[in-house]
């Protein structure tokens, strides 16, 4: 691996990111912070996405792919947000690990 | 300039307006709640637009590409080489599709026009022209495909508008029932269809007209056999015996009047039962002599059936359903004599006369509802001609249009009705004479006779005459003019200038030039007579077909007046002197008994020997395999568990009994030989007491050896069995209590979970 | 493919732009104060865009910026406000098993990194080249030719997201039986 910019380089920023956003996922108690998690991951995705797209030799594929992915992003986190805020009328909080009906 | 091009863009257009009105009313028709209008404007302006359109089409068609067939075509679905299927799909016009378009277009916007008034107060007004609109887009997809896949998905797409429209009153019983009939009626003549189209597909694995009369013209015939050939042919016919009401399946159309009058007239008279005959038409080269034998057959049948029919109804509409159907007949009987162009030219014919007699019947039975609820009278019925008379200075405009109507579905001089029934006449004569079925002329000629009898029977008795009710008939008046300039227009329509500038010959007119019956592609010793020989053997019997028609037609109509009018014939004299008869067509020559009788108690008795033999068979052997085991079950714990069960079951303890014998007798068997062997074995002296001793041991040892076996076996199921069985279930308690430890209810705790798994599945396959 | 060593312009623009996403990402980890977080998390946005720049997708880049920060961010700041009395509750958040979820990120963070490094990736022939045109025409006309059906199937999703989202989100006439 040298200095100069290759696909490793994006990937491995793109596993950084995800590494990150895995982590909020998994370990952040506000649901809002589980949220921006998974939009990091979705953008790491992104990122890999692109990448080969253009170092594979993908071209428009790989992009068209990221443009959907975006998309959906949107809806998601419409819903997701949607969903937050009835949890909160429901229960108060927005903590995930406060939110364990689902034992019962 | 037109081109192919533009012609296609503008039918694609025809097509696909009446569905975006469609869409509009059901979703915005009721929200205009505002004003009465509820989206009828939106509709009746597409189906206006529609008809300029189709006559521009039909202009244009017959002007410049009279010879050319525009037609578009994509591949909708193509499985390549996976499996056979691919399915093109597109839409053709030619001259025949030209004239439908017109033909549908026309009547489907005077019905708007005359619904805007005749539907007016009707509770479900916007649904009612959404479903109008629906139909039409159907059944302009007919008209359109070029395909079979196209036409039978717009076929059942009709079935179901129909469906729904009869239904528009779902409120009475009988128009439920009647919308039920109508669509599993023609479910029957459907399936017929579906099973013609699989061949046709199975063998030439293209449902496109153009591929298919190819394939067969290259002398491809289905599975190589002539038989399967005519088969094809009559399967897909059996759509068009459904669709058009043909002889056995007919009896949906006389119900079917229990939609709305306006319906009747667009759906029952002029378009949608001449979808059958437009079917006919369509493959009407792949039709093998004997399958258009058959099919003549069928018209004649039909059309002589339902004009006896006719002549004993009382209900105007009713009337007129049995006219659709015997005129359907004359098509259909057209079509399968090989008077291709007759036959379709009376359908375009009498798609505007019918349409106008059931607007003028709508317009009559409009007034007479207005009239009676005047009177406050409500038991009256407004159809029944009984209750009618008179009608004709009170409303003349729908009298003298009823009669010109009346005139041309009679066969007189200067109807477009004589223009085309006369050709159908003369096509049966030459049929008989090419083939010997005389049958099928006379039968024509006498529907003839028939329907000029009961038309005229229709008008004198509604129209002529003195009115019932005196006092109702300062009530009635004539209907309000959106219903009567449809009336007019459909009037005009039945002169023969419209079709031919000479009135006793239309093969002058634009029309015979333009459809021309298309060359056969079925291999020659198959095939029906060729156009040439037809048109020379009808040149021959033209001018006797003439006469013979027009002195039947004017024979039916002096009996008429003889009868109902001038009432030197005394109808019902004629009736009791007939009573078997009359009371057979009264009763519509018990079709629907018969139905009843057959199909309908047949189903039911089906689904009762069915359901038998479920209660008694299949439920038995489930309960008695669980009865055999309880049996058993019981029998051997009875044993060593007696005072556990010993209450309340008195009767399940008497095979438990029998089976507890059986084991005590081989256990004793089994202790006794031990014993005996024991005893064998401990003693080898001989003489008396080695055997008093031999005894004294086996005795011991077997008892022993019972007793053992007994509370052994006992003992094994108490200890070991359960013993298993309960630990199971403690396991598995014990794995769950433990497990819920794990379940915590929080979703992040289950990430995890699944990330850990993932990671092991990493270096599983890493590795 | 020049075979110098020499840093150009662009790697210069990646390792600040990678740099930027990295840095900013952790900060909206590992924040404690989620408005921190929500803040910078449009920084991470903002440098991931650039890194699409970079990639030659400049269409991208700017639905990136459009969608994310100007629609996607801003809902989440809205989630932030609505469901954090931030008058008076602290807006802090804390974190949950977080022994557990650092070894596994770890671990997967070093397969990742692993997998990527040691992979020998097939480099299409001229991808160093940057694209001297925009991309948005193509992606337009792919959009309308070969990814017609998808294009539409994401816009009912959308509809339908958007339906299903008010639909959640409405408040219910009856106070809620658990609180």
């Amino acid at each position: 691996m040298t200095l100069q910019v290759s696909l490793t380089h994006y990937l491995i920023a793109s596993a950084i990111l995800f590494s990150f956003g895995l982590f909020a996922v998994m370990a952040r108690r506000n649901a809002i912070m589980v949220l921006m998690g998974i939009e990091l991951i979705l953008n790491s995705a992104n990122i890999n996405f692109i990448a080969f797209a253009r170092y594979g030799g993908l071209h428009l594929d790989g992009q068209m792919v990221a443009i959907f992915v975006i998309i959906l992003a949107a809806c998601e986190a419409a819903v997701a947000l949607a969903i937050v805020l009835n949890i909160y009328q429901q229960f108060n909080t927005v903590n995930v690990d406060e939110v364990d009906t689902l034992k019962d | 300039m037109m081109t192919q091009e533009f012609l296609l863009q503008l039918s694609l257009a025809v097509l696909l307006l009446p569905l975006f009105s469609f869409v509009v009313i059901i979703f915005f028709g009721k929200s205009a709640k505002g004003g009465p209008r509820q989206g009828d404007l939106v509709g009746t302006t597409i189906l206006g637009v529609g008809l300029l359109s189709s006559l521009v089409i039909l202009f244009t068609k017959l002007n410049y590409f009279n010879d050319v067939v525009p037609s578009f075509t994509f591949t909708w679905v193509d499985f390549h080489t996976l499996i056979p299927l691919k399915l093109d799909i597109g839409i053709m016009i030619d001259n025949v599709t030209a004239v439908m378009l017109v033909v549908v277009t026309l009547i489907s916007f005077l019905v708007h026009v005359f619904s805007t008034v005749y539907m007016h107060d009707d509770i479900r007004y916007s649904r009612y022209y959404a479903y109008l609109s629906f139909f039409s887009f159907s059944m302009l997809g007919i008209v359109l495909a070029n395909n079979f896949w196209l036409i039978y998905v717009f076929w059942e797409l009709v079935g179901i508008s129909s469906y729904l429209l009869i239904g528009h009153w779902y409120e009475k019983k009988s128009a439920a029932d009647a919308g039920k009939k109508a669509f599993i009626v023609n479910r029957v003549g459907d399936l017929g269809m579906f099973i013609g189209i699989m061949i046709v597909w199975a063998n030439f694995h293209t449902l496109t007209f153009d591929g298919i009369f190819s394939a067969i013209a290259a002398g491809q015939i289905p599975f190589q056999s002539d038989a399967w050939m005519t088969a094809a042919g009559i399967l897909i016919f059996c759509g068009a015996i459904g669709k058009s009401a043909q002889f056995p399946l007919h009896v949906w159309l006389p119900d079917a009047m229990e939609g709305p009058t306006p319906v009747s007239a667009l759906i029952h008279a002029a378009t949608m039962v001449a979808a059958g005959v437009y079917l006919v038409a369509r493959v009407f080269p792949m039709f093998t002599a004997d399958a258009l034998t058959f099919i003549a057959y069928i018209g004649a049948v039909t059309a002589f059936m339902a004009a006896t029919i006719a002549i004993a109804q009382n209900d105007i509409k009713k009337v007129l359903a049995y006219s659709t159907v015997s005129q359907l007949g004359y098509m259909v009987m057209g079509l399968g004599v090989g008077a291709y162009t007759a036959g379709f030219f009376h359908l375009a014919t009498h798609a505007a006369f019918k349409a106008g007699l059931f607007l003028g019947s709508g317009s009559v039975i409009y007034a007479m509802h207005n009239a009676l609820h005047h009177q406050n009278d409500h038991h009256t019925d407004a159809q029944d001609i009984r209750n009618m008379g008179g009608l004709r200075k009170k409303m003349p405009v729908t009298f003298w249009t009823f009669v010109m109507f009346t005139l041309a579905i009679s066969g007189v001089p200067f109807t477009s009705g004589f223009l085309s029934k006369d050709q159908i006449l003369a096509g049966t004569l030459a049929f008989s004479d090419l083939t010997g079925h005389t049958l099928i002329p006379i039968l024509g000629f006498g529907a003839a006779a028939l329907t000029a009898f009961y038309m005229f029977r229709l008008v004198i008795l509604a129209f002529l005459g003195e009115h019932k009710d005196p006092s109702r008939l300062e009530h009635l008046h004539e209907s309000p003019k959106p219903m009567i300039i449809p009336l007019i227009v459909l009037a005009s329509l039945s002169f023969f200038v419209f079709y031919s500038f000479n009135p006793l010959a239309p093969e002058n007119g634009w029309f015979y030039h333009a459809i021309e019956r298309p060359a056969t592609v079925v291999p020659a010793n198959l095939a029906a007579a060729s156009p040439e020989v037809f048109e020379e053997t009808i040149h021959h019997e033209h001018t006797t077909a003439m006469y013979l028609s027009l002195t039947v037609a004017s024979l039916g109509i002096l009996f008429a007046f003889l009868t109902y009018y001038w009432k030197k014939i005394s109808a019902d004299a004629f009736a009791s002197a007939l009573a078997p008869v009359h009371k057979f067509l009264l009763n519509k020559w018990y079709f629907d008994e018969l139905y009843h009788a057959t199909a309908v108690a047949g189903t039911i008795g089906f689904s009762r020997l069915l359901a038998w033999f479920d209660n008694t068979f299949v439920d038995g052997i489930v309960n008695g395999t669980a009865r055999w085991t309880l049996a058993l079950t019981l029998g051997v714990k009875k044993n060593w568990e007696v005072e556990d069960h010993a209450k309340g079951m008195e009767g399940k303890r008497e095979g438990g009994k029998r089976e507890a014998v059986v084991y005590l007798f081989f256990a004793a068997l089994l202790s006794v030989y031990v014993g005996w062997a024991a005893g064998s074995a401990a003693w080898h002296g001989a003489g008396m007491g080695a055997a008093v001793g031999k005894g004294i041991i086996a005795l011991i040892v077997a008892g022993g050896t019972f007793f053992l076996l007994h509370a052994g076996v006992g003992g094994f199921d108490n200890k070991v069995v359960d013993g298993t069985v309960n630990l199971t279930a403690y396991l598995a308690g014990f794995f769950g209590l433990m497990l819920r430890k794990i379940q915590t209810g929080r979703i992040q705790s289950y990430i995890l979970f699944v990330l850990i798994g993932v990671m092991v599945f990493f270096f599983l396959f890493k590795l | 493919m020049t075979p110098d060593t020499t840093l150009q312009l662009t790697d210069y623009l990646f390792y600040f732009f990678a740099l930027l996403a990295i840095l900013s990402g952790g900060v909206v980890v590992f924040s404690r104060n989620i408005v921190h977080s929500a803040f910078s998390l449009m920084f991470t946005l903002f440098a991931v865009a650039g890194l699409y720049v970079l990639l030659n997708a400049d269409f991208l880049a700017v639905t990136q910026i459009l969608v994310y920060v100007g629609g996607i961010l801003v809902l989440i700041l809205f989630g932030v406000m609505l469901t954090n009395k931030i008058v008076d509750v602290q807006i802090k958040t804390g974190s949950i098993h977080i022994l557990p979820a650092s070894i596994i990120t770890a671990i997967i963070a070093g397969a990742l990194c692993g997998v990527f490094t040691l992979t020998d990736w097939f480099i299409a022939p001229g991808a160093n080249v940057a694209a001297a045109k925009s991309t948005a025409p193509h992606i337009g006309e792919a959009l309308i030719t070969n990814y017609v059906l998808p294009f539409e199937v994401a816009s009912v999703v959308l509809l339908v997201a958007m339906i299903g989202a008010a639909m959640i989100a409405r408040r219910e006439q009856k106070p809620a039986a658990h609180s």
